[in-house]
């Protein structure tokens, strides 16, 4: 079972361990999330990097319990003190909104059409703290929309008024209003330009460093993580397959999946065309031991008979990965190469 | 490539206006509500197994104007010659026999497959509608030969599988293989791996590669990723709300863009490599409307190196205004905002700008104002443009110079850039820069 080593600093806000969550299908349980652990501290960022249906937003959205009723839990999610997961309802609504945040991917459709930019300030200000007059929650509003670079003349306006990259530093004016000390940012620049994208990163690391929030930045895409990342954790098939320090994790990927997504990125410094053979698994039905062992250009024969335990390399990298031990728990013969199975492109994505 | 390409697509200024409807009074007595320049005058030529990227953001027009090649939108203006026959007046029945040498990949392979139909259906399809033939057993070899092509085998096991059961990239595959079964010449891909995982995109963009060379195919590639266009394309078109705002050979534009715009574009994409970071003097703001959009050059109000002649205007002036308040306390702001009258009154496009005083002010506060904007950053590139300032008429009138260029595309080199900064170069003498006031932060 995945456990971090490490046991929690004074500053940590968040810290999840063993975090699981399926839903029941007609086909079986999906193991969207399984046995996730992860620590977040004041004012950091950590990337969750992975690709579509490796559960990083069901990930997301477990942390802040917002999944839906079909979806069970297992784990502990502590936050500041208490466990987001066996609290009780009431108690975690209270806390969402000045406490624990969401910036949603569609600025389009998070915003009421009908509703002045200035009303849903208000709306969301009233309901957490009410005893704030109108002219106090002006004062808050303005002040954190300036931050976002939207000018006060603008505050009476109807969403529709506003642009795309506008409307995503609205959406994360509301999430920051309130000062809350964690925020999950599910793709909050996937849907927009990439000079708009530019402009919403220098504000996340503005909001990082003006309102020490700690941030989880869901992102399929590694630029992202590289640019407002401290942290990152690699996501494969419902798992963290690897997770640490950005700079040592790029520089030195301990997974062979990391690797092989990096080397998969499409930049303006690619030479060359790479890609990762056959396609993610099918969580109802994963393949046996460490997950990704049908994929791994470095399988050994130890891969698919037991998930490897998490290791913690020189690096301070924490890996899911029998490449990195532990030795003593590798049966003789284990380290001997798995013989690929020929991928088809009948099973390739 | 052989020493004298042969053209096969001729875009000659291609014009696509989209009317606006204005309100129902407008619309009863046809008052004239204007129009959206989707794509404004848009001119290029592609040679046989050429790959063309066509580039830009949200609103750029990239995508209008790949339909309009295939006319699946109408055509206002400008002509499109594909293998020497002309499109633009040809009548449908006409354009038909035409589409079978030019078909189109979509973005979302989701959309683009009907879930109902098991993709043997769903790929011989065009076989049929173009009426190619109605034999099921040709339709079958047909289908199974378009499978192979594209990687999905054993075709066995793709041809009565539905949508449903395929990944996202198995679809694009499909969709591909719908597209190249009439044996087209050209290929118009709208951003097709943009919704794909990144460890699936290289091998949709491989596939394509591969199709080029074994049937000789030619892209249109239509995208807003200049990663992927940099791997994939000959020539790089950049737009810019409706226009082409740097075309040449994809090599030239990456290893030394010439227009601010393309510059920002490269500088703003987040490299997989946490030990670089992105340039702080990124442009600011977004796409503007391209129902009214700026004077002069399109981009003037976001061109982090802006001068004198690029079309300064009201819109500008109300835009800074904002940006000053934005910077300034809240309380800062209640007191300025009471100066200005109403500052809507800037949004109507010209270069003399009014702003009113407010309620009690006198056009002297205004003045004032504009005065300590424009000291908190002399620098700014909008001043550049502004001939005169005056106090009167119960507020301040600013005039802009009337004697902005909008921009055609300039030769220079082997590229062409719509960009002031160019004008002297394209007479084959070196760039002035002497006129430039704008620095580049």
């Amino acid at each position: 079972m995945s456990t971090l080593p490490m046991a929690p600093s004074a500053d940590t806000v968040l810290s999840v361990r063993d975090l699981r969550v399926w839903y029941g299908t007609a086909r079986g349980a999906v193991r969207a999330v399984d046995g996730v652990s992860f620590d977040l501290k004041r004012g950091e960022t950590l990337g969750l990097v992975g690709e579509s249906g490796c559960g990083k937003s069901t990930l997301g959205r477990g942390v802040l319990g917002l999944l839906p009723d079909a979806a069970k839990q297992a784990g502990s999610v502590v936050f500041e003190g208490e466990d987001l997961i066996t609290m009780p309802r009431r108690r975690l609504r209270a806390l969402r909104g000045p406490k624990l945040g969401l910036i949603f991917q569609e600025p389009m459709t998070r915003l009421n059409p009908l509703m002045r930019v200035s009303e849903h300030f208000y709306e969301t200000l009233h309901a957490h703290e009410p005893d704030l007059t109108k002219q106090q929650m002006r004062r808050r509003a303005i002040d954190t929309l300036g931050a976002m670079g939207i000018p006060p003349t603008r505050f009476d306006n109807y969403p529709h008024e506003f642009s795309g990259g506008m409307r995503q530093r609205i959406m994360i004016a509301l999430a920051l209003v309130l000062n809350p000390a964690f925020v999950v940012a599910d793709e909050p620049t996937t849907a927009l330009d990439v000079l708009v994208e530019a402009q919403i990163l220098r504000i996340l690391a503005d909001v990082k460093r003006s309102f020490d929030t700690a941030i989880l930045l869901i992102t399929h895409n590694l630029g992202i993580i590289a640019e407002a990342c401290e942290r990152v954790a690699v996501m494969y098939a419902g798992r963290i397959a690897e997770q640490g320090d950005a700079r040592a994790v790029f520089a030195r990927p301990a997974h062979p999946y990391t690797r092989e997504l990096l080397a998969s990125t499409i930049s303006l410094a690619t030479t060359s065309l790479h890609y990762i053979p056959g396609a993610p698994p099918d969580l109802v039905d994963p393949p046996s031991g460490c997950r990704f062992h049908p994929r791994c250009p470095d399988a050994m024969q130890v891969c698919p008979t037991r998930h490897p335990p998490t290791v913690t390399t020189e690096l301070n990298q924490q890996v899911d990965c029998w490449l990195h031990g532990p030795e003593d728990e590798i049966p003789p013969g284990g380290t001997q190469p798995l013989p690929r199975e020929a991928i088809g492109v009948a099973d390739e994505a | 490539m052989p020493t004298k390409p042969e053209t096969l697509l001729e875009v000659d200024d291609l014009q696509v206006h989209f009317a606006l409807r204005g309100g129902a009074l407008g619309r009863l007595f046809g008052g004239d509500t204007g129009s959206v320049r989707a794509v404004d005058g848009v001119s290029f030529a592609l040679a046989r197994g050429e790959v063309l990227g066509v580039v830009g953001e949200s609103g750029s027009g990239k995508t209008t104007l790949g339909r309009a090649i295939l006319r699946m939108v109408p055509v206002t203006g400008g002509r499109v010659v594909f293998d020497g026959h002309d499109l633009t007046d040809l009548k449908e029945s006409q354009l038909r026999p035409m589409r079978r040498q030019m078909q189109m990949v979509f973005q979302d392979p989701n959309a683009s497959l009907n879930p109902a139909m098991d993709l043997l259906t769903a790929i011989g399809h065009p076989l049929r509608i173009h009426g190619v033939t109605d034999d099921e057993d040709q339709i079958r070899r047909e289908v199974c030969k378009a499978l192979e092509r594209v990687g999905l085998v054993p075709v066995e096991q793709f041809l009565y599988k539905y949508p449903g059961d395929l990944s996202g990239g198995q679809k694009q595959r499909a969709v591909i293989a719908r597209a190249i079964i009439l044996g087209p010449d050209l290929l118009i891909a709208d951003e097709p791996v943009s919704m794909l995982d990144m460890s699936v995109r290289a091998k949709i963009l491989e596939l394509m590669l591969e199709l080029k060379n074994e049937l000789g195919l030619t892209y249109v590639y239509v995208t807003h990723d200049l990663a992927t266009a940099k791997f994939f394309c000959d020539k790089i078109a950049i737009m810019y709300l409706g226009r082409i705002v740097e075309y040449g050979p994809a090599e030239e534009i990456y290893a030394d863009p010439k227009h601010p715009y393309t510059q920002s574009l490269l500088k703003a994409i987040p490299e997989p490599d946490p030990t670089k970071s992105l340039a702080r003097d990124l442009p600011r703001g977004e796409i503007p409307d391209a129902a009214v959009p700026p004077l002069g050059c399109s981009f003037h109000p976001r061109c982090p190196k802006a001068f004198e002649i690029c079309g300064w205007e009201s819109r500008d002036l109300r835009d800074l205004i904002e940006r000053h308040w934005l910077t300034h306390p809240d309380t800062e702001f209640d007191e300025q905002r009471r100066v200005v009258g109403n500052i809507a009154a800037l949004d109507e496009p010209a270069v003399r700008a009014h702003l009113p005083a407010g309620t009690g002010r006198s056009a002297e506060d205004v003045q004032a104002l504009l005065d300590q904007i424009r000291a908190d950053d002399p620098r700014e590139p909008l001043w550049s443009g502004v001939r005169d300032v005056r106090a009167g008429e119960g507020g301040v009138t600013v005039d802009f110079r009337d004697d902005f260029v909008d921009p055609p595309l300039y030769d220079v080199g082997r590229q062409q850039v719509a960009c002031l900064l160019y004008r002297d170069a394209a007479h084959d003498r070196p760039a002035n820069d002497a006129g430039v006031v704008a620095s580049d932060d």
